[in-house]
């Protein structure tokens, strides 16, 4: 551990102008909270689409007014045609997995507060740092582009499976130049990640202040680190991979398109490529990408529930351990998303064992979150309420992995509504409960105001009682073998489902307009809110230690010294039932741990 | 409040479970030979899934209704046995609730991919492309004949690509749009893809396989049940994949010889 924070501030004093202090900022703060923003407009945008394809795939051919603004080709007299269905599908996810659950939980949080956790004055790196935000802000315009280029978007789902992503505009609509400005965008997106990965890594193991141990960081920064070491590996496999998807269409080659392929009577002009290379490189980053959405939220929630329950969690180390082998199992398991793709059906075994083992450390965590529960003295806020339903979220997501992780299952399972329940429980649903935690515990920090309490409750019971009607159903969709991914159920046994997807639709139009609540509550609380304390929650960690908002140095040229463990809760202190991180204050804690 | 959110945890749990309790959606029946094995693997999925998922919901209710709300003056106190017992629980509960699913679960999937078809089974390839499904059956000279993708043409509905002129293997085959067997007969299924990424799921068969291009793949099955099914593709192919889809008739020996010969006569 070298002391190199003053070293790295050194380098930048305050910013004067407009331009250097909101827009090309070093402050990883102001880069995080640009990450932030970038996240909302992502999940406004994602949202929206959700809601369109909801009213579809309730009253197929309901005219909605206004979408032939979207698009005149794919909504004619406001009605959805398939093509246009399933470019929206694809963009919601997208925009969800890569601009939302990634950029928030992660870049957003994680740049503003890991090296306040550790006490340093910015990230190693503060220019890789605003490029990386730049870069990422770069990718999410040209995949809006996509829109308005050609016949719109790609179709092909966030997951682009080739040979209908490699081969052209003759597959359909969206798959020429919707395809390459989508694989563009992933690739600017991956090489901002990874600028983001390189200033993660660093900042935790080389710029820890005095006294801040490994084992001193708080949870989240833990989480964030090891999602960082997961994102350098994972983003540099997805990266490669989008270039050879480019160089398919616009190079000649034939990276993921086998010989003698004929569409619309036409022979195709490639040879020798492999349908299953693409889905083997996405799968090595996409189930990683699974533990990236959700990793720092699982970081997140128990910090604040920690400070809510005003003890610290059973074991930290636990806890870090945990995190740990979710993220090295997960580039075990990614074959789980291939059982039946044809690969060798041996593999489809080999992959579903350490699927099945994954499941021992996400047990273990969601029995320290519970058993820390015992004994508590939990305070009910809007941030402890979403923390408690991500762990009520991860539970529900996480027993559906139990039938997904076995082939066997996935021969009734595979590509149902089954699967789209999972997956959004966990990664999305519960990811985003992370992301509102976070929010309501750290907006005072962040904007050096408090948010309205009684919006933010009302914005958790609607959330939480709409996530279930909407995703809890799905689940019995796929258990009757719903298939996902169609616009329309003219499939004879599948029509009498029809009914659970327009009460779904209901549910995801009251659960979206829910949002609108914490919008309003955000925007009015930034700028009219109570002003905040530094500490208005009675936290330990450094973020508690600084004024509200940070100085641009974040502790005002104080070189921290760190003292104790992260959580020093149940204490006798002079400050009352907790000693904060930098007190040099010796108390006698039952929790003795590390 | 509290107390609030611990009710509403617990009925949204119970509520969550009476679907299931009741069968109220549920797989549809099973027609083959294989399935039962992977239906009594996602029965015993549900049960010890089904408790996890209630247990865990319950407990977290329970604890959340139990130690909420700042009591002045009281300490706060560990789990007992604190986090060694739950790790040591959780491995071993866990782990042994793995092994069975996963070793029990490698027979149903076993039955289905690492079993050979008996000599007798019956060949049927199934040709799937935007947006169709197309079978195809050996005539009486029981072969087929080989596949030209330059001579695909669905102008002219030569939709596999067959060249009966100079291939004599090829003259006897019949192709069909929909696809039928004869019930308590192996059949042999052999798939092909002419364009893009497709699957061949049917529920009722408990058969789900992706077709990959390049890449003809085999399946073998045997339906036990006379009736009318549907063949669906569950992988996304463009923008007609929500239609694209077949019908299967398992039909009785005697109805499928007179159903073949009314399709090779139509060729």
């Amino acid at each position: 551990m070298h002391d190199m924070s003053a070293h790295a501030a050194a380098h930048q004093g305050p910013p004067t102008s407009f331009v250097r202090k909101y827009i090309f900022s070093l402050d990883h703060k102001v880069i995080g909270k640009q990450y932030y923003g970038l996240g909302l407009a992502a999940v406004i945008i994602g949202m929206v689409l959700s809601w369109l394809m909801r009213i579809h795939l309730g009253w197929t051919n309901y005219p909605i007014p206004g979408l032939h603004l979207l698009s005149k080709s794919g909504a004619a007299g406001d009605v959805m045609t398939p093509e246009f269905y399933l470019q929206l599908m694809t963009m919601h996810a997208t925009f969800m997995v890569f601009f939302v659950l990634t950029v928030a939980p992660f870049a957003a949080f994680g740049n503003f507060f890991l090296p306040i956790h550790v006490g340093a004055e910015d990230m190693p790196f503060p220019h890789f740092n605003m490029m990386s935000f730049w870069v990422t802000f770069v990718a999410f315009c040209v995949m809006v582009s996509s829109f308005f280029v050609g016949d719109g978007p790609t179709l092909g789902g966030w997951t682009q499976y080739a040979p209908l992503s490699a081969v052209g505009a003759v597959a359909g609509p969206g798959e020429g130049a919707g395809v390459v400005l989508w694989a563009t965008s992933i690739a600017i997106f991956c090489v901002g990640q990874l600028l983001g990965t390189l200033n993660f890594i660093p900042n935790v193991l080389d710029l820890r202040c005095k006294g801040m141990s490994l084992w001193r960081m708080p949870l989240p920064t833990w989480a964030w680190f090891i999602t960082s070491c997961m994102g350098l590996t994972a983003f540099s496999v997805l990266m490669p991979a989008c270039i050879m998807l480019i160089l398919d269409h616009v190079a000649g080659t034939s990276f993921f398109v086998a010989s003698n392929l004929v569409i619309n009577d036409q022979l195709q002009p490639h040879s020798g490529g492999s349908t299953l290379l693409w889905q083997h490189l996405f799968w090595f980053f996409g189930h990683p990408e699974v533990y990236i959405a959700i990793v720092p939220g699982m970081g997140i929630i128990s910090h604040v529930l920690i400070t809510n329950m005003r003890k610290p969690m059973l074991s930290h180390r636990v806890i870090v351990y945990s995190l740990g082998a979710l993220a090295v199992l997960s580039y075990m398991v990614y074959g789980h998303h291939m059982f039946v793709s044809g690969m060798n059906p041996l593999s489809s075994l080999l992959f579903s064992f350490p699927t099945l083992l994954i499941t021992i450390p996400s047990t273990i965590l969601v029995l320290i979150w519970i058993g820390s529960l015992y004994g508590a003295k939990l305070r009910i806020n809007s941030a402890s309420l979403f923390a408690l339903g991500f762990i009520s979220m991860f539970i529900t997501g996480g027993v559906s992995g139990f039938f997904l992780a076995q082939p066997s299952i996935q021969i009734l399972l595979h590509a149902t509504y089954f699967v789209v329940a999972h997956f959004h429980f966990t990664m999305a649903i519960a990811a985003i409960f992370g992301i509102f935690s976070g929010t309501y515990f750290w907006f005072p920090k962040m904007w050096g105001r408090m948010m309205n309490e009684t919006l933010g409750k009302v914005h958790f019971w609607c959330s939480f009682v709409g996530v279930y009607c909407i995703f809890m159903p799905m689940h019995y969709l796929g258990l009757a073998g719903n298939v996902r991914r169609y616009q329309a159920f003219v499939v004879d046994y599948m029509q009498p489902l029809v009914g659970v997807h327009r009460f779904i639709t209901i549910a995801a139009l009251f659960t979206g307009a829910a949002q609108l609540i914490f919008i309003y509550n955000f925007i009015h609380s930034r700028f009219w809110g109570e002003p905040a304390p530094d500490n208005p929650w009675q936290g330990t960690s450094l973020e508690w230690s600084t004024p509200s908002p940070p100085p641009h140095d974040n502790f005002g040229g104080r070189h921290v010294v760190v003292y104790h463990d992260p959580y020093q809760y149940g204490v006798q202190s002079s400050t009352g039932d907790y000693v904060m991180q930098d007190s040099p204050e010796q108390v006698q804690t039952a929790h003795e741990e590390p | 409040m509290a107390k609030l959110f611990a009710v509403t945890i617990l009925i949204i749990a119970i509520l969550s479970a009476v679907p299931i309790l009741r069968n109220t959606w549920h797989p549809m029946e099973d027609i083959s030979t294989h399935g039962q094995a992977i239906d009594d693997q996602l029965s015993e999925t549900m049960w010890e899934a089904g408790i996890s998922f209630l247990a865990s919901q319950i407990i977290l209710a329970w604890f959340i209704w139990r130690f909420s709300g700042t009591k002045l003056g009281e300490k706060t106190k560990s789990f007992p046995g604190g986090a060694a017992g739950l790790v040591a629980g959780a491995i071993i509960l866990v782990g042994l609730e793995v092994l069975a699913l996963g070793i029990f679960g490698v027979k149903a999937w076993a039955n289905i991919y690492f079993t050979q078809p008996g000599a007798d089974a019956m060949p049927v390839q199934v040709q799937a492309g935007q947006f169709a499904f197309y079978f195809r059956y050996p005539g009486p000279d029981g072969k087929l004949g080989p596949l030209h993708a330059d001579k695909i043409s669905e102008t002219s509905q030569n939709f596999f690509g067959l060249d009966p002129i100079n291939d004599p293997d090829s003259k006897d085959d019949i192709v069909t749009a929909e696809m039928a067997i004869p019930v308590n007969r192996e059949i042999r299924l052999l798939m092909h893809s002419k364009d893009l990424s497709h699957s061949f799921y049917v529920p009722a068969l408990r058969i789900h396989q992706d077709f990959v291009p390049g890449l003809d793949l085999q399946l073998h099955f045997t339906a036990t049940k006379i009736g009318r099914y549907e063949i669906v593709c569950s992988q996304l192919c463009g923008l007609g994949h929500y239609n694209m889809k077949a019908y299967l008739s398992v039909m009785s020996q005697p109805d499928f010889d007179d159903w073949l010969k009314k399709e090779a006569a139509m060729q």
